[in-house]
């Protein structure tokens, strides 16, 4: 009898051959066991399933979406190591540490992990850890979307890891241009993988956009009008624009290209008509936004962190928030700068060159407002403005090799090269990793009540630093000495110092992690000498007003906002404390795990895309309709707190 | 202090390895690339303008006003306002992207790769195929072919046809300037002129596969003299370019320079129709002209 | 809050937060209209809109979709009105003609691709498999979301609920008549000649 339905395309000859590969496939399941080990010695299953993984709390949610992100980014880094490693001895006379095939995946894997799981992922942690708090309300709009989109982007999580145990990943960059893509070049799973981890985390943060967008318009605490909204809210808001209008663009792309691999059509495909430059187009139309959703709440982090430590108003608050729209609005005109060197005609590209130069003037007014929200301020050089510094140093040469590139003519000669890699790690690093590391630096002691040593933090972004430098600066000039990217040997060997440097500074950077992890486990370790009361950074926006860590209702009564910098302006004024007959019931949404289910019977449904099992494809997508119809018939998903209970616990969390 | 020694560590290093090396994109060998480098220079130039002023703010701003300080300046926590201020710091940046706006207007058609060259040399006609993972170049009017060795008269402008039997890739001589996509079923254009004799080294600049790295060619410009010279020892090579070699040699794999005899002066066509019948309806499946530039195609 | 401001916030917040939903779906119909409209020519030899579209049958389709959006908005006046059993009435109308064109289009696909016309023969009619398949697939959601919200009413579910969820529903279908109205246009009116 004919059972290979039943598995589909599974085969033994897809684990992994190479030490390498095989090293990640035996040491990431072993890693899980001794957690899982760990936790039952420890008896923290129900612990972990009551608080964690049915939790609805946007703080909590925050969390799990940053812990993953950082995990993530110690494997992005390491694949990094291995890239650069491989370029340093791939020169004439070197030798192959791992062959193309894995080289190939590494840096594919390496773009999909740092801008989906570790970039996304941050950024969808702040979002959580600090927008609530900031407009003074308990929640985000729908809570239960909130938990559906954390396990969904974790499920996509486990796809890309998984591919490395099983099957290995897509070949063809994290933007998987076809045909290279398609049956014809790629018939394995590798593309498949790709394509779902990539679709299931893509859904996940459309529902956040949208979710976060309803929480700021609806949310908001009496008396805070949108000219009223700290900047970061603001950066949110317009980034949450941009998701809701790009992101089905590349939910499309992608499901085009599966339609194609899966079903044999001829969207982007060599023979029957198909039209690969489509498909750039498509999914260049989500990747440009895509940077831009990335690097603008980056730019709001910053706006609070330049305010707060240099003790000032931020400078030009309207002009800050024209800036943002116009950044927003002009994000989605210039997505054809990505291929320049498809040839299509001087007046198309340059068009598009002229727009994206546009963009750097909003952006260079941020700069100057920050600069002179310091000037005449009085500012204590804590880590998170330390890594402003590193931030506008680092941002601003990216920016410039930006503007560079955005003249067609110049592109044309730097394309594709070390100096676009360069380019585009500049701008990300210095903008959005510097941003993010900065913000959790700054939001830290809300979630957890003490401070992270700043010793560590101010050694980290010293190593980030020098290691950004050494690893890629020497790639502009790589680029310039005709160095095209994505390659795992070459035979000029001129360029052997170049990418010998390259390496030393992903060991530097690799340094600036090992602070940071050194920084947590000794912070944990010290967290009384290193507790806080809720406002440890002398802040001005409200989420500094509640106890930290931050209760799980975040407001025991909803304040009132009458100017920007509410909570600043109350200290200067005296904070009053709140009288008893204030406080009133609080209703809380339930805890619940359907969005664990969900994301991980998604997981399920994408592994059995990927391996063909089709009846296992019918089935969890059944499952996932039957539970969205199930929570939509639930009555009871939410509890209320009697308002003697919360007066109680705001008194003990105040003493 | 240890900002400063390790900024000027740095700086030294970035020196040495610098100082050797060679740059393609900045020693350029033909117009086309060295008007690109002029554009490079004259932008980042002008950005300076701004960024240094940026910079020395940053580091002024950030030392006179820090906290240890404060008995010395003045500290003014409301002051968040300045019309004139504004006016400086938006109207220079958009005068800056003015210029340099009109200069990529200009110069995205000046240096247009589809833009002939103008000269008194009569252009030599080059197609060229992208393939797994090998460069094939056809030279149509003198008889001959060769993979991964380009030939070219020097002072000649090079007329270059590009199509594809591979996933996406592209063409690049970085010391003779722009690169330019080589896709299965299009046909691309690209104009270049050596300006001295020498070896260029050429690129694939976007992923195709595994042989990807390797898929490097030279460009040799010659003297007229030696490329008729070359032309007349292609022609008597042993190997021929015809359809049943051009199938040989689509295989993956990688291959070392040869010389061909140009057997079927429709090769290149064939491969360009391999590919385009698919875009046709029933209609206009017969019939297409050899020069297929893009604005045939269906665009963007 | 009282108990009906808080109702009323909440029904405020889910329109909101389908509307955008809506937005993009829209995005999502754009990009697939899109490389419609790119590959329309791409037949790979084989045939065209012109051959294969039959107007007849595509006019009846929308007459069928449009009458059932009509009836969709009397189920909306029943139930404001508190009128159970009409608004029942008017929504399994809706889902029958909706099962009606559903059927229609089916038989529609099926006969291409028993003539050798199915997605896979060319890149035109991979983007019209996919373009018109998508909004059947939102047609077959909407079928299961109408009939879900006839078992709840059943269920005894509250009437503010029921209200606000069936708003949605309503959008949603008005939202899949427009979109249809775009396909008809540049599909099949712009396909034949």
């Amino acid at each position: 009898m004919d059972w290979q339905w039943l598995i589909g395309r599974l085969d033994l000859s897809y684990l992994p051959h190479e030490p390498v590969t095989m090293g990640a496939a035996i040491g990431m399941p072993l890693t899980l066991v001794a957690i899982a080990a760990a936790l039952t010695y420890f008896k923290k299953w129900g612990y972990l399933w009551r608080e964690w993984i049915t939790t609805v709390d946007a703080k909590r949610i925050g969390i799990m979406y940053g812990s993953v992100a950082i995990i993530m980014l110690m494997r992005g880094v390491f694949d990094a190591l291995m890239i650069r490693s491989q370029t340093a001895l791939g020169g004439p006379g070197g030798s192959q540490l791992f062959s193309t095939d894995t080289y190939q995946q590494v840096f594919t894997s390496h773009g999909v992990i740092m801008i989906f799981f570790v970039a996304m992922g941050l950024m969808f942690a702040l979002f959580n850890i600090a927008v609530p708090l900031m407009i003074g309300t308990r929640d985000v709009a729908f809570p239960f979307l909130n938990a559906v989109s954390f396990w969904l982007f974790f499920a996509g999580m486990i796809l890309v890891n998984g591919s490395l145990i099983f099957g290995g990943f897509s070949i063809g960059g994290w933007l998987g241009y076809p045909p290279l893509t398609e049956l014809q070049y790629s018939p394995g799973p590798g593309v498949d993988y790709w394509i779902w981890s990539l679709q299931i985390a893509g859904i996940g943060s459309l529902l956040s956009g949208i979710n976060f967008f309803v929480t700021i318009l609806k949310h908001r605490a009496p008396g805070m009008t949108f000219m009223r909204m700290p900047i970061f809210v603001w950066s949110v808001l317009v980034t949450t624009v941009l998701i809701m209008i790009a992101f089905p663009m590349l939910t499309a792309s992608l499901a085009l290209l599966s339609l194609d691999r899966l079903m044999g059509m001829h969207f982007f495909t060599s023979m029957g008509g198909g039209n690969p430059m489509m498909y750039i187009n498509l999914i260049w139309a989500w990747g440009h936004p895509e940077v831009y959703i990335l690097v603008m709440p980056a730019f709001g982090i910053f706006s609070e962190i330049v305010a707060t430590f240099s003790r000032k108003r931020l400078f030009g608050y309207k002009t800050m928030v024209i800036a943002l729209v116009a950044i927003m609005f002009f994000s989605f005109i210039v997505w054809q700068h990505h291929f320049f060197t498809m040839g299509a005609g001087a007046d198309v590209n340059a068009f598009f060159g002229i727009m994206t130069m546009i963009i750097a003037i909003p952006t260079g007014v941020k700069l100057f407002n920050w600069l002179f929200t310091m000037y005449r301020g009085r500012i204590t050089f804590a880590s998170p403005m330390v890594w402003f510094m590193c931030f506008a140093v680092t941002f601003t040469i990216g920016g410039v090799t930006g503007v560079l590139m955005a003249v067609p003519a110049i592109d044309f000669q730097v394309h594709n090269t070390l100096f676009l890699v360069a380019h585009f790690h500049n701008v990300i690093i210095g903008g959005v990793v510097f941003g993010y590391l900065a913000a959790i630096t700054y939001w830290f002691p809300k979630m957890f009540g003490f401070r992270l040593h700043e010793g560590f933090g101010k050694a980290a972004a010293y190593f980030w630093q020098v290691g950004f430098l050494l690893a890629f600066m020497p790639l502009y000039a790589l680029g310039l000495m005709g160095a095209v990217r994505r390659l795992d040997n070459y035979s000029d060997p001129a360029w052997i110092p170049f990418f010998i440097v390259s390496a030393v500074g992903v060991v530097f950077v690799g340094a600036g992690i090992a602070c940071q992890v050194l920084q947590i486990a000794y912070s944990v370790w010290k967290r009384k000498e290193l507790h806080v009361t809720g406002d440890p950074w002398g802040g001005r926006t409200l989420e500094w007003s509640v106890p930290s860590p931050a209760p799980f209702y975040n407001y025991a009564i909803i304040p009132k906002v009458n100017r920007v910098d509410e909570w600043w302006y109350q200290k200067e004024e005296g904070v009053k404390a709140p009288k008893d007959s204030e406080y009133k019931d609080i209703v809380m949404p339930k805890n619940t795990s359907f969005g664990f289910i969900i994301g991980m019977t998604a997981f399920v449904l994408s592994g059995a895309l990927i391996w063909h099992i089709w009846w296992l494809v019918i089935l969890t997508f059944i499952a996932v309709v039957a539970m969205i119809i199930m929570r939509t018939m639930d009555d009871f998903t939410e509890y209320t707190i009697p308002a003697a209970e919360v007066m109680k616990m705001d008194k003990e969390a105040r003493a | 202090m240890l900002v400063a020694c390790t900024i000027v560590a740095l700086v030294i290093l970035g020196y040495l390895l610098t100082r050797g090396a060679h740059f393609d994109v900045l020693q350029p060998a033909g117009q086309v690339a060295k008007s690109q480098k002029s554009l490079l220079i004259f932008a980042f130039g002008i950005m300076m303008l701004v960024v240094i002023p940026v910079f020395i703010m940053l580091i002024l701003f950030a030392w006179k006003y820090r906290a240890g300080n404060d008995k010395k300046v003045d500290y003014r926590p409301e002051w968040s306002e300045h019309k004139l201020l504004e006016a400086v710091w938006w109207g220079i940046p958009i005068l800056i992207i003015l210029v340099l706006g009109i200069t990529a207007w200009v110069t995205a058609h000046t240096l247009d790769p589809y833009r002939k060259i103008d000269s008194k040399a009569a252009p030599v006609n080059v197609q060229v195929v992208a393939l797994e993972w090998k460069w094939l170049f056809i030279y149509p009017d003198l008889g001959v072919a060769s993979v991964n060795e380009l030939p070219v008269p020097v002072n000649t402008p090079i007329h270059f046809t590009i199509s594809a039997d591979a996933p996406m890739s592209a063409f690049w001589v970085p010391a003779l300037g722009s690169q330019i996509y080589a896709m299965n079923g299009m046909s691309s254009q690209l104009n270049l002129i050596a300006d001295r004799t020498g070896t260029f080294p050429g690129y694939n600049t976007n992923i195709n596969g595994e042989g990807y790295a390797k898929m490097k060619f030279n460009v040799y410009a010659k003297s007229d003299k030696d490329f008729s010279s070359w032309i007349a020892s292609a022609r008597k090579s042993p190997n021929m370019m015809d359809e049943q070699m051009l199938q040989k040699i689509s295989k993956p794999g990688t291959m070392s320079e040869t010389a061909y005899m140009l057997m079927d002066n429709g090769l290149y066509d064939k491969v360009v129709m391999k590919y385009m019948k698919g875009t046709m309806s029933d209609k206009d499946s017969t019939g297409t002209s050899t020069q297929h530039d893009m604005s045939n195609m269906e665009g963007m | 809050m009282s108990k009906a401001l808080e109702m009323i916030a909440k029904r405020d917040k889910a329109q909101l937060g389908f509307w955008l939903y809506l937005m993009t779906d829209c995005m999502l119909f754009t990009s697939l209209f899109a490389t419609y409209m790119i590959l329309r020519n791409s037949t790979n030899g084989g045939a065209g809109g012109s051959e294969l579209f039959s107007m007849g049958f595509v006019l009846i389709e929308t007459l069928i979709l449009l009458t059932s959006s009509y009836v969709c908005g009397l189920a909306n006046l029943a139930i404001h009105n508190g009128r159970k059993k009409e608004f029942v009435m008017y929504l399994g109308a809706t889902i029958a003609l909706g099962i009606a064109f559903l059927t229609m289009e089916l038989t529609e696909f099926g006969k291409l691709i028993a003539e050798g016309n199915g997605p896979q023969a060319s890149a035109f009619l991979s983007a019209f498999f996919t373009l018109v398949g998508t909004h059947g697939l939102h047609i077959t959601i909407g079928l299961v979301w109408a009939a879900v919200l006839i078992w709840a009413l059943y269920r005894q579910g509250r009437q503010e609920d029921i209200l606000r969820k069936f708003g949605l529903f309503a959008v949603f279908w008005h939202f899949l008549d427009i979109v249809w109205i775009f396909i008809f246009t540049i599909v099949y009116v712009m396909g034949v000649k």
